[in-house]
């Protein structure tokens, strides 16, 4: 049986990447709790609406922990201190006691300028995509599925990198605001099977180049990001990323 | 060969030059977008975007759903059409449309998803048979399947926007024309 419980919403307001920023808060009263978190925020915006406020801006799309749109950093933790490998949109207010203040930011990261609220532009992730986390392939009919045999723990293990949803988590998390985690991840989901092997020097020095343009930190192995990655990606992905740039610049 | 090349080939000539905004049509809709922007701001009513859209997804599952009559259709575009109303004269909008403003780019969908809305009604109220999807309550064979009315529908089916929200649209068939197939009722018993 759901129970109602009431609580303090502390939400980050900011209008625009040059805005200074600050703190707004809301009570919201008698939530049944098996809304979402995701939901909770909407009935506090129709309350907003209603006082003719502005709402509180965040993103969410899929609300089924597959998109990576949602990224919110709640009771500071990317993505709330919920169980591991879950999204925002994954959290309910179950989680949350009675009367508790609950603060939401956003990712706080050089490379995420805040467009407004809590909503960050996270345009650079795709950025380092275009340079280089992809296959070159001849535009037609795909091949057979089984011409190339592939292991099944290699494809399982590609599998598993390539959960990564792109959100960003890592980055918030991070003290040095390395997208690390996320880059290896990409890395590794090719670099794992042999299609992605043709051109994975390449791959690998020109995704690690645009993180750095794009005003990445670098990874000094504090693990924060392994803790907070809604899929569960490990750090053993940057160390196959490392191995990969290593053998690429030697090759040089 | 050909079809295992053809795509390659065409991707390669896929080289679109830049459309030019210095277009009379371009200014034409950024003209027309901006007057539409700023009577969505200044309706300044009392209910959010969300709430209509609730109600709107209430009338759509209420009277337009798959199982369909002639009466609930009727009323539902009879609610539809209030909606809109309802929309034009008492929507609220915070904010200001400079900069990213949420409230207003889901008013604009909206705005589309009812007159989407009140199209499928009125489509699915001309239709006087059942057919996949569009199921009218009052046409069903005894087991209670589709029943089909090849007589009068044997067409594709379009409606011609008449330059108006509030004037109906009109149909526009093409008819349809199997010449070595049998057409035959859709049977998944043997
Ligand atoms: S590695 Fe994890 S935290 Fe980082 S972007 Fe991918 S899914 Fe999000
Ligand atoms: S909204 Fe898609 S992952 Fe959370």
């Amino acid at each position: 049986m759901a129970k109602n419980i009431s609580v303090t919403i502390k939400f980050w307001k900011q209008n625009g990447p040059k805005d200074k920023g600050h703190f707004d808060t809301h009570e919201l009263k008698n939530i049944p709790d098996d809304t979402s978190f995701l939901e909770a925020l909407d009935i506090m915006n129709e309350e907003l609406i209603g006082e003719g406020r502005e709402p509180f801006v965040f993103d969410h799309d899929c609300r089924e922990g597959i998109c990576g749109m949602c990224s919110l950093y709640i009771n500071g933790t990317p993505h709330g201190k919920t169980e591991r490998g879950a999204t925002t949109c994954q959290l309910y207010m179950r989680k949350f006691k009675d009367g508790e203040t609950i603060t939401v930011e956003p990712w706080r990261s050089a490379g995420f300028p805040v467009i407004k609220d809590c909503m960050v532009d996270r345009n650079a992730f795709d950025k380092i995509m275009q340079a280089g986390g992809y296959t070159t392939v001849r535009t037609g009919q795909a091949q057979d599925a089984n011409a190339i045999l592939i292991p099944k723990e290699d494809a399982d293990e590609a599998m598993d990198c390539a959960s990564c949803i792109g959100c960003g988590a890592c980055v918030a998390a991070c003290k040095n605001g390395s997208a690390m985690l996320f880059v290896s991840s990409k890395v590794s989901q090719l670099a794992l099977l042999p299609q992605g092997k043709v051109e994975a020097a390449k791959r690998a020095k020109a995704m690690v180049a645009k993180m750095d343009e794009l005003g990445f930190g670098n990874c000094t192995n504090t693990r924060a990001c392994e803790a907070v990655c809604p899929k569960c990606e490990t750090i053993s992905n940057i160390a196959r990323l490392n191995r990969e740039f290593i053998c690429a610049k030697l090759a040089d | 060969m050909l079809p295992y090349t053809i795509q390659n080939y065409l991707a390669d000539q896929a080289i679109w030059p830049r459309l030019s905004t210095d277009l009379p049509e371009f200014e034409a809709t950024e003209q027309a977008v901006e007057k539409e922007i700023d009577r969505l701001m200044n309706i300044k009513g009392k209910r959010s975007v969300d709430s209509i859209h609730k109600e709107l997804g209430h009338i759509m599952w209420e009277h337009v759903g798959m199982g369909r009559t002639k009466e609930g259709l009727e009323e539902g575009l009879k609610l539809l059409k209030a909606l809109r109303q309802e929309f034009d004269t008492n929507l609220f909008i915070p904010g200001s449309k400079e900069g990213l403003n949420v409230e207003l780019d889901k008013a604009i969908h909206l705005r589309d998803f009812i007159l989407m809305g009140e199209l499928v009604a009125y489509d699915a109220l001309h239709r006087e048979e059942s057919c996949g999807g569009h199921f009218r309550e009052e046409h069903q064979t005894e087991e209670g399947e589709a029943k089909r009315d090849d007589e009068n529908f044997f067409y594709v089916g379009c409606w011609d926007y008449q330059g108006s929200d509030d004037k109906a649209p009109e149909l526009v068939k093409e008819p349809l024309n199997y010449e070595i197939i049998k057409v035959q009722q859709r049977n998944y018993k043997n």
